[in-house]
């Protein structure tokens, strides 16, 4: 199935909780794996995984790749690859939450890495995952101040003492 | 005529030989430095490249240890970040005296190609740890490390037992 | 316990079941559990990486990693450089396959603004990631000879690496980190020599190939070491997110040369070998290993093949469908290639500006890593550091 048809079936499946169909235009390559569908209710995404996966005809096994990203608008965005393996098939979804309320259920029982993913979110972008089992800083230490990738984050000066600047 | 001075065998004409104890210690230091190999990042690949056979640290006398307590230069190898900077000062001050720093590579050195929007990238290892020689290069080939080495050794071998008194 | 001591008795090939930790039972005399810091200094974690060991004497009952300790902010540097620029930070990813982690970006930006490469470029590029996989297999072989206390194959590992060293410096200058791969194209065209040093360095190979499997994959000892243990079931891997030769150990056949093909590498006959469980059970540590060792031997195949198929007297300009000024159209791409660890994968965003918006790297040393304390429930202390040398990880790719 394309992912056209994919975004068909999802958006029979759910309703008015799927968003639009963004179709990323310029290369071939880029519509078959980064054109994505925005999950417009984003308390649903764990249901829509869920069924990406269990569904016998969709069947997306795999999570590729489990991003944040700083929208420069005062939202942030946490974008969903999968891709199923044997059916040779790939679909992108993205869920956006504001700034000052950024929380998203948690695919972790759906895909295991995205434990991992999902801690990573928190640390760089300040992207809250309910029902993640360990919700907790993984790369920065836990004392350190401020979610570094989103856009207006200014660097530390001094950091347990040490400076931090050039 | 001293130990040092003879060049052809020493002991050939008599078996007793006259040095200073400085210039005996110090030969005696400086030729079996066993290091820590503190491989942090890219430049411990160089680092052990150059303890692997074509360049060949071991013929100056110098074993990787992987203890503190037990080695004599520690070469910092790759960048230090701010989480492990604190760890990096534990081991320094484990390392037992008479003890000196190789710090190897642009990134302990300067803070490297991190320097500008690193903000969790030590900007220079000697803000921690007092450093003897800087290797620059990124990384800097096998050759340049054991030049580093002969540095450090030729530091050995002027430092006297006396104390100045100025 | 006795069933874990049971098991150390028995003599090979006999497959045994491993012991989960919930069933262990508890010896009469009363035991705490113990933690356990290994490292982040540490002569056999490869690279700063901090593993706290939960154990009950020897057994480990739970292992945490914790990452971070060099995180060098790329995705923040990605943001405030250009497009060219970005590539030597790339580089510093995964310090051990730079032209891999080059190519993936390289393809990814290139797909985004549909260049057309010459014909000499792709041979260039696909011949040196070949060599290249071939040279980080060769540390991660030996390395992982270490972790188990062998020393000579890293020695003869690294002296063949040297060779592969020095046809990368006769090209572009630098031993380890390249700047090769530009977009569009390559920084400088081959050298004259370097045709002829890659034959020289696959005769040599084949026979260090043949030496490092009798010396190493094929001991006793070793085997003893790596077989039954660190068990990856395929379900869990493909769950997981493993790629490379952990989910290929697993006996999963999925390359991203043949499943999904970039570059050239449809035009290359090789086999994706996978682990057989032949010395224990499938998706043990020795099996990781064994699809190294085979890896190995396929690139220098593939190799073999551009060298005959080069196209010799090709005297194009290797920049010269470098684009003057690289400006990708708004959008993102999701773009990934095969490299010596597993599935790497880019995630760009453009906003329609000479700098990227967003650049999320998917690193496949990442997602392994994940997957250690699944596989290292119920074994030995001793067994937890060759369970980590199979995974195969690089620092640099996994804190970024």
């Amino acid at each position: 199935m394309t992912n056209t048809e994919i975004y068909d079936k999802l958006k029979s499946a759910f309703g008015e909780k799927i968003g639009e169909w963004h179709e990323q235009t310029g290369t071939e390559y880029m519509k078959r794996m980064s054109s994505y569908a925005d999950v417009a209710d984003s308390g649903y995404i764990r249901d829509v995984c869920l069924y990406l996966r269990d569904e016998p005809e969709l069947g997306f096994d795999s999570l590729l790749l489990l991003s944040s990203l700083d929208n420069g608008d005062k939202t942030l965005s946490v974008t969903y690859h999968l891709e199923s393996r044997e059916k040779k098939q790939f679909i992108a979804l993205k869920v956006t939450v504001p700034e000052n309320n950024a929380v998203v259920p948690s695919v972790t029982d759906v895909w295991s890495h995205a434990n991992w993913h999902e801690r990573e979110a928190w640390d760089m972008m300040g992207i809250k995952f309910l029902g993640h089992p360990d919700m907790r800083r993984i790369l920065l230490d836990e004392d350190w101040i401020g979610h570094p990738l989103r856009k207006e984050y200014k660097h530390p000066d001094f950091y347990r003492g040490m400076k931090v600047p050039y | 005529m001293g130990l040092l001075e003879k060049q052809d065998n020493p002991f050939e004409s008599s078996n007793i030989v006259i040095t200073g104890a400085d210039t005996l210690l110090n030969w005696a230091r400086l030729s079996s430095m066993w290091m820590m190999g503190f491989g942090l990042a890219c430049c411990a690949i160089e680092m052990m490249a150059a303890s692997a056979s074509h360049y060949d640290i071991g013929r100056f006398g110098v074993i990787p240890r992987p203890s503190p307590r037990q080695s004599d230069v520690i070469i910092i190898s790759g960048t230090v970040t701010l989480k492990m900077a604190t760890r990096t000062k534990i081991l320094y001050e484990q390392m037992p005296d008479p003890k000196y720093v190789i710090s190897m590579g642009s990134c302990s050195n300067c803070g490297g190609p991190y320097w500008e929007h690193g903000y969790h990238v030590l900007k220079g290892v000697d803000r921690v740890i007092p450093v003897d020689v800087y290797v620059p290069g990124c990384p800097p080939r096998p050759e340049a490390l054991l030049e580093g080495l002969i540095k450090v050794q030729e530091k050995v071998r002027k430092q006297s037992l006396a104390k100045t008194v100025v | 316990m006795a069933e874990v001591l049971d098991r150390k008795m028995q003599t090979l090939p006999v497959p045994v079941k491993v012991v989960p930790a919930e069933k262990i039972e508890p010896n009469r005399l009363r035991t705490e559990e113990m933690v356990l810091n290994v490292g982040p200094q540490h002569p056999s974690t490869h690279g700063v990486l901090r593993l706290e060991a939960v154990l009950d004497g020897e057994l480990v009952i739970d292992v945490v990693p914790f990452l971070g300790y060099l995180h060098r902010c790329f995705e923040k540097h990605s943001e405030a450089m250009t497009y060219p620029q970005v590539i030597p930070y790339v580089d510093r990813m995964d310090y051990l396959a730079p032209m891999n982690g080059e190519l993936g970006y390289a393809l990814a930006v290139e797909r985004m603004m549909n260049i057309e490469l010459p014909e000499k470029v792709e041979y260039i590029r696909v011949l040196f990631n070949e060599l290249q996989r071939i040279a980080s297999h060769l540390v991660a072989v030996g390395t992982f000879g270490m972790d188990a206390g062998a020393f000579t194959p890293f020695l003869y590992c690294f002296r063949d690496r040297e060779d592969v060293l020095e046809i990368f410096e006769k090209t572009c200058g630098a031993r380890l980190l390249y700047n090769y791969i530009w977009v569009g194209g390559l920084s400088h065209d081959l050298h004259p020599d370097v045709l002829g040093m890659c034959r020289a360095f696959v005769k040599k190979s084949r026979a260090t190939h043949k030496e490092v499997n009798e010396l190493l994959t094929f001991n006793k000892i070793f085997v003893e070491r790596a077989a039954n243990i660190g068990v990856l079931p395929a379900d869990v891997a493909i769950n997981g997110g493993a790629s490379g030769p952990m989910l290929r150990g697993s006996g999963v056949k999925w390359d991203l040369r043949r499943n999904d093909p970039y570059s050239i590498y449809d035009r290359f006959e090789f086999d994706i070998p996978v682990g057989t469980g032949m010395m224990g059970t499938l998706g043990d540590c020795f099996d990781r290993h064994w699809v190294r060792m085979c890896e190995w031997e396929q690139s220098l195949n593939i190799i073999e093949q551009i060298l005959e198929k080069f196209p010799q007297n090709d005297k194009t300009d290797v920049q010269k469908a470098v684009p003057k000024r690289i400006k990708p159209a708004a959008g993102e791409i999701y773009s990934r290639v095969e490299t010596a660890r597993g599935e790497l994968g880019y995630y760009i965003v453009s906003k329609d500006d000479i700098k990227p918006w967003r650049v999320k790297v998917r690193s496949p040393a990442f997602v392994n890593l994940s997957l250690l304390p699944i596989i290292s429930r119920g074994y030995l202390m001793a067994d937890l550091i060759v369970i980590l040398g199979s995974v195969d990880i690089v620092l640099g790719e996994v804190d970024r």
